[in-house]
């Protein structure tokens, strides 16, 4: 009886959490619908005497994770609602997904159907008087232990990937610098004020007078034509 | 007669292909490549569940076992998603799924 009022409970926030995770406009909003289902994931798992599997749930999924996508909305500001009429693709896409996730579950329901709703293959050994944990770090760090080691590398991977993909090369223009343009106009104003003085009127005289003389220079020829 | 049902392990996978079903429907539907990348975490718990449910039915650790690599993987997969999302939007403010070829080069 328990375990059916937690069974429908838990598999409620799931089902739940995951149509508010497709179906709201704000990913704000689809964030924390996920945070729904990932409880009762974890509230199934412990239902399921998987209880070291349920804190690994909640904290990694729950605290990392999703605290990940938030802090990736915020940070880029996408938390704006959209307009979900026109913004998930429309008309013949939505038929296409629709049958294809009703396709999927059928495949599965069919599949588990042909096995008379029951696993095959051997049975294991499990001993029930000892805690899963136990079991589990057995499991891993024997029969899984290269695996397990793979992981540490795929984790390395991953960090190195992530600062290398998320870091932004700037542009000269870019850097930003702080009293830059006083220092600039200072310059400027200074490299005025010798040219001033170094030639006099002259310097700043010169450059207005040469494209009169080219535009002359190129006048003459055609004087010459019409006379 | 409520009190007369019992929740067999069958109820558990069911579930877990109906949560498989919702996230490949909003994984094809959904264009915001964030809410896309959430909906394949539900595809991946619902596949988690189904390996607890299975590890239970069969009586063997290594279902739950494969969770443990699956959460780590996950994490990684995470990880590297989001970089790419995070330069995607940085290139161009407000991009789709459409616009992921923005990166190339």
């Amino acid at each position: 009886m328990i375990e059916l009022i937690v069974f429908v409970v838990a598999g409620a926030a799931c089902l739940a959490g995951a149509v508010g995770v497709v179906a709201s406009r704000n990913p704000v909003h689809a964030a924390l619908s996920l945070v729904g289902t990932l409880f009762g994931i974890a509230v199934l798992f412990v239902a399921q005497e998987a209880n070291f599997l349920a804190a690994v749930q909640v904290i990694v999924y729950a605290g990392a994770i999703v605290v990940l996508f938030l802090f990736v909305i915020m940070l880029l500001g996408v938390d704006r609602a959209e307009n979900l009429r026109v913004e998930p693709l429309g008309g013949g896409q939505r038929v296409t997904a629709g049958v294809v996730a009703v396709g999927v579950l059928g495949l599965v329901l069919t599949t588990l159907a042909s096995t008379g709703w029951d696993a095959t293959g051997a049975v294991g050994d499990v001993d029930e008087s000892v805690p899963d944990i136990n079991q589990l770090g057995e499991a891993v760090f024997t029969r899984y232990l290269y695996a397990f080691e793979i992981t540490s590398v795929l984790l390395v991977i991953a960090v190195v990937g992530a600062v290398v993909l998320a870091r932004r090369v700037r542009g000269e223009e870019e850097i930003v610098d702080p009293g830059q343009a006083e220092r600039r106009a200072e310059v400027t104003e200074r490299i005025a004020r010798a040219e001033s003085r170094a030639g006099g009127d002259g310097a700043l005289a010169e450059p207005e007078a040469e494209p009169e003389e080219a535009e002359s220079e190129q006048a003459e020829p055609e004087e010459v034509t019409t006379q | 007669m409520i009190a007369a049902l019992e929740v067999t392990p069958a109820w558990y996978l069911v579930l877990g292909a109906a949560l498989f079903s919702i996230g490949t429907f909003g994984l094809l539907i959904r264009r915001n490549p964030l809410v896309m990348f959430m909906c394949v975490e539900l595809m991946l718990n619902a596949v988690t569940l189904t390996f607890v449910t299975f590890s239970r039915m069969v009586r063997d650790t290594g279902g739950q076992s494969i969770v443990v690599f699956v959460l780590v993987v996950a994490a990684a997969e995470v990880v590297v998603g989001l970089a790419i999302i995070v330069a995607l939007l940085r290139k161009r403010p407000g991009a789709t799924a459409d616009d992921v070829a923005i990166l190339e080069g």
